[in-house]
């Protein structure tokens, strides 16, 4: 039914050149040859020539390949029959299974009408004081975990995954390392969550190219079961190595890089794919925490300084913490109104107080005389770091807002910490 | 006959059309994909090849396929019944395209953004035989809480007598309301629609005159500290998650203005269904009506075609305009303007034009200036004053101000708010550099006041930066006092409470007041024994004023408040 051409014009990249007059924008071809097969996308057209990318590269790719267009975009299936199952960056079953093609759905459809939307307003509890406290995830919040390789950035994933009450859960992996596929298969498949997770796995060993449809991939699903009134979370894990792969197909493209070898779409690429976290007027929802780690720890790397103009927050971790500066939740107000009356004054009066333990800090290393208030800040910060900060606390909100001021009140009197004063006739404890 | 051309190469958003009979630049053009018609602008002529940048996903578009140009240059529809919308980047109604089309953004789907059926009960401001300009009112039609004067078309030129005027009545956009006849006898019809191109200014008005009144946001760091002027400008840059964003909804909220239009450009979604979720809840307290009513919502968010994203912010701008000709403070929130600049970045690559710096045309800065001077106070012909204020945030990479879009803005704004990282994260909020920022605008407080507080901050930041170098111990009693007394400023005034009801919006007057009484707090020298005691005191006066700053205007509470800062201070040994 579709033409076969036989002859590539040109090779370079991941991007091949076909003579054609019937192909259109972003269309989906196979591309054959006797020592293998990858799918490949029209990325431009050019008078009577078609400029695709292959998939698998093109390593090992006769120029008399043939090419056979298929007259539809990429697509990924979108059934139930995903649960429990694992797919690589090419939609591929990675896991032995029968491959599926029931209810395909288009890679990168339309985005959601704005007016659909509606405010989220879920608060999603975790059970982490610098989460639920100072930072609460909601429903519907698309969140980077900014992390400086060899963190237990998998490990928070993992535990917010499990904690997060959700129908299902979708993993995007880009350059995954294998055996954090397998730990994080093996933490889901622990509690019982496999079975409601389908995995999009490209590792470090697969073609570049195929990282670049895996977040495509995990959200066009995630959409199609949010929509099926499900409460999907998508979880991502590397977004940097996802923008590596992107900046290395723009430069053998031969793109104009804006920024450290970046190219100049790279927020309107990144952006795409994270809006498409949504909270649905009369459907589900999507719920998207991406791992984003940070070469040299430094934010104002493109990647993570893109991702933090993009995502509704970010959870900095560092030294096995989560920092509470550069953390932010910007959903936060929209749930923290209604825990309890204190939430807000003491998520802002402690994060202050912290900040100026910090400079105490300074002050110290500087070896300066401190002054009684400095000894209080020292003794509020180790404070903070022990009964909040560590990531082993594992707290109801409740719970920790009172630690909070019990923690307060054995540092501070009732004038000095610029709370209202009608929260502190109410919530301040007895001296213990 | 149309005039059609054929595409033959197609690059993401876009596409290059050979064409036969003479095109127009930035005329509006449809690539048709099967039955549906993708609206793109003409944006370069090369010998008989168009250039055209597609507003839409340009998926399955192929070679050959057909274009249709029109002649005409990017429109918006203007007349009543724009207040209270929410439009994307090419005036489609959201709502309606919604209940047309359902969760997704068809491409493809045009809809009219003024509703065809709609009565408008019409009454006449003028006679046959009288002479009138471009800009003059015909006459009004009431919408939300004003009157809209129906105008001249913008695009008449000279003079033209009025050959006749309907009734008053109710009558719909499209209905013709009077006949105009120019100086060469040619006859024009007027309805209450007209269609104006959105890159070119509106002109109608006698001159512009500087911006002198302030905008009042009821933000009292920047109605204080960097006031911004009706008709001026004004940027916000700043890292992200510094508070542009809030800061901007909070204007929009707050504003002392007639109308507000908030361009969405290239963010998040969900800060503008906040706003067009919440507005019509909130009830405005100048008119009572809902704050929606003067409100409108241009968004282009980040998920949304970038090729628009340009057009988005000129199609605010361009309403913005509209109702300044009838006089009226319009306020125009841009965030942010750096994805509209990354926008026109990609295009200019697509175009492979020679990149200046961080890729970014070289025409970056003329095109930012051109944007800014759109705002403005103008005196109308018939005497009445309208403005409009452009407030823009900015997005720098990395935090950074040099970068190249900061730096245009700088170059043409009358008032600089800059967050820093430093006071959002120790959440001083709104993280408004106070010793960064300025402003070439005059405010709401005593000029004197704020050299002193000016001084203050900057004392205070002073002897900070040198007790880090020989510590508390090492500085005199009274450097620290002048310290705590910057950083009680900061706490008690130049912060505020985004959250809280009242502390959230604070009038002119109510900044008046209790500036200068905290300006009479820390004026008058007062002895402390020692640093401990210095700071105790500071700590607790934070405390009281901020509960006043929770109390509302002209209430006792607001006066036992007062009093209560007054008479700790008096205990203390100060003379207030
Ligand atoms: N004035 C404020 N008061 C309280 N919180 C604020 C304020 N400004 C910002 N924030 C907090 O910081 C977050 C990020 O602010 P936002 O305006 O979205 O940043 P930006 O637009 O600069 O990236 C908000 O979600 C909110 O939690
Ligand atoms: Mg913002």
């Amino acid at each position: 039914m579709y033409k076969t051409y036989v002859r590539l014009e040109r090779v370079t990249g991941s991007v091949v050149a076909v003579k054609t007059n019937d192909a259109a924008n972003r269309e989906l071809a196979l591309i054959t040859w006797p020592g293998g097969s990858s799918l490949a996308q029209v990325v431009r057209l050019e008078a009577d020539r078609a400029y695709l990318q292959v998939f698998a590269g093109v390593r090992g790719l006769p120029t008399d390949a043939r090419v056979r267009f298929l007259g539809r975009p990429m697509q990924v299936p979108g059934s139930d029959a995903l649960l429990g199952r694992i797919f690589d960056g090419a939609g591929r079953p990675r896991d032995g299974g029968p491959s599926l093609d029931e209810e395909m759905i288009d890679l990168a459809g339309p985005s959601v009408n704005p007016a659909k939307r509606i405010i989220p307003r879920t608060m999603v509890r975790t059970g982490i004081p610098m989460i639920d406290v100072f930072n609460s995830l909601v429903e519907s919040q698309k969140l980077p975990i900014f992390s400086v390789p060899g963190e237990p950035y998998l490990e928070l994933l993992a535990r917010l995954a499990l904690q997060a009450e959700v129908d299902r859960i979708v993993l995007g992996g880009m350059g995954l390392k294998h055996d954090d596929f397998l730990y994080f298969r093996d933490t889901l498949d622990g509690a019982g969550a496999l079975t409601r997770t389908v995995g999009f796995i490209h590792t470090a060993a697969d073609p570049t190219v195929e990282c670049l449809l895996v977040p495509d991939m995990a959200l066009a699903v995630a959409e199609r079961f949010a929509l099926r009134n499900e409460r999907v979370l998508v979880l991502l894990s590397d977004m940097t190595n996802y923008a590596d792969a992107m900046k290395e197909v723009a430069i053998t493209m031969e793109q104009i890089p804006s920024n450290r070898g970046y190219p100049g779409d790279l927020y309107t690429q990144l952006a795409s794919r994270y809006e498409r976290a949504v909270d649905f007027d009369d459907a589900g929802s999507i719920t998207i925490l991406a791992v984003t780690t940070m070469p040299g720890d430094d934010v104002t790397h493109p990647v993570p300084d893109n991702t933090g103009y993009i995502t509704e927050g970010q959870l900095y971790l560092r030294g096995g913490r989560i920092e509470p500066f550069g953390s932010l939740s910007r959903l936060k107000q929209l749930v923290n109104g209604d825990t309890r009356d204190d939430h807000r004054a003491i998520m802002n009066t402690m994060i202050q107080l912290y900040a100026a333990y910090r400079e105490t800090l300074e002050k110290r290393a500087m070896g300066f005389r401190m002054s009684e208030w400095d000894g209080q800040l020292l003794r509020y910060g180790e404070g903070f770091e022990a009964r909040l900060m560590d990531l082993d606390v594992d707290l109801p909100l409740e719970a920790a807002l009172d630690a909070g001021w019990r923690l307060l009140a054995d540092c501070f009197e009732r004038t000095q910490t610029g709370l209202p004063s009608a929260l502190v006739e109410r919530h301040w404890p007895e001296p213990a | 006959m149309a005039n059609v051309g054929r595409i033959v190469s197609i690059s993401g958003s876009l596409i290059t059309a050979a064409f036969e009979q003479p095109v127009v630049q930035n005329e509006v053009a449809y690539a048709r994909l099967h039955d549906l018609r993708l609206k793109s602008e003409l944006i370069r002529v090369r010998g008989r090849y168009a250039d055209l940048q597609v507003f839409e996903d340009t998926a399955g578009l192929y070679v050959g396929a057909r274009v249709e140009f029109t002649g005409e240059l990017l429109s918006v529809e203007l007349g009543p019944g724009l207040l209270g919308q929410v439009v994307d980047g090419l005036q489609n109604p959201l709502p309606a395209l919604a209940e047309a089309s359902g969760y997704f953004l068809p491409r493809g789907k045009y809809l009219e953004p003024l509703d065809r059926e709609q009565r408008w009960s019409f009454t006449p401001g003028v006679r046959e035989g009288d002479t009138v300009f471009a800009g003059d009112a015909l006459g009004t039609v009431p919408e939300s809480e004003f009157e809209h004067r129906i105008m001249v078309p913008f695009g008449l030129a000279g003079a033209w007598t009025v050959r006749s005027v309907v009734a008053a009545g109710s009558y719909t956009v499209e209905e013709v309301v009077a006949t105009l006849e120019g100086a060469k006898g040619q006859s024009v019809e007027v309805s209450m629609l007209q269609r104006w191109p959105v890159k070119v200014p509106i002109r109608a008005y006698r001159e512009r005159l500087r911006p002198s009144e302030p905008l009042v946001t009821k933000v009292r760091i920047v109605d204080t500290l960097c006031p911004v002027a009706r008709g001026g400008g004004a940027c916000i840059p700043g890292p992200f998650g510094a508070g542009k964003t809030v800061l901007q909804q909070l204007m929009s909220r707050h504003a002392e203005v007639d109308v507000v239009i908030v361009a969405a450009c290239g963010e998040r979604a969900g800060e503008v269904v906040e706003t067009l979720r919440e507005f019509p809840e909130l009830t405005d307290p100048r008119t009572g009506r809902s704050l929606m009513e003067r409100t409108v919502i241009v968004c282009n968010t980040s998920s949304m075609p970038v090729a628009a994203r340009e057009a988005s912010v000129y199609t605010a701008v361009t309403l913005a305009e509209y109702y300044r000709q009838m006089g009226l403070q319009v306020l125009l929130l841009a965030d942010s303007t750096s994805r509209w600049a990354q926008a026109l970045r990609e295009v200019s690559g697509r175009l492979e034009e020679i990149p200046g710096e961080e890729a970014f045309p070289a025409y970056l800065e003329s095109v930012v200036a051109a944007f800014y001077e759109r705002g403005g106070t103008v005196r109308l012909r018939d005497g009445s004053e309208g403005s409009v204020t452009v407030i823009g945030t900015v997005s720098p990479a990395g935090g950074n101000l040099e970068e190249p879009v900061t730096q245009a803005t700088l170059k043409v704004v009358g008032a600089f708010l800059g967050l820093s990282r430093e006071r959002s994260d120790a959440r001083r909020y709104p993280a408004i550099d106070p010793l960064e920022s300025w402003s070439h605008y005059g405010g709401v407080v005593d000029a004197a006041d704020v050299s002193f507080a000016q001084r203050l901050l900057r004392d205070g930041n002073e002897v900070a930066q040198m007790m880090k170098v020989v510590g508390e111990e090492g500085t005199a009693l009274e450097d620290v006092v002048r310290y705590l007394q910057a950083e009680f400023l900061d706490a008690s005034y130049l912060q505020q409470d985004a959250f809280d009801a009242v502390d959230g919006a604070s009038g002119a007057e109510r900044q008046a007041l209790v500036f200068g009484d905290l300006v009479r707090v820390l004026r008058p020298p007062l002895a402390f024994d020692d640093k401990d005691a210095a700071r105790r005191f500071y700590q607790y006066l934070t405390q009281v004023t901020k509960d006043w700053n929770r109390a509302p205007w002209q209430t006792p509470e607001f006066e036992a408040g007062r009093e209560q800062v007054r008479t700790l201070v008096r205990e203390a040994g100060g003379d207030v």
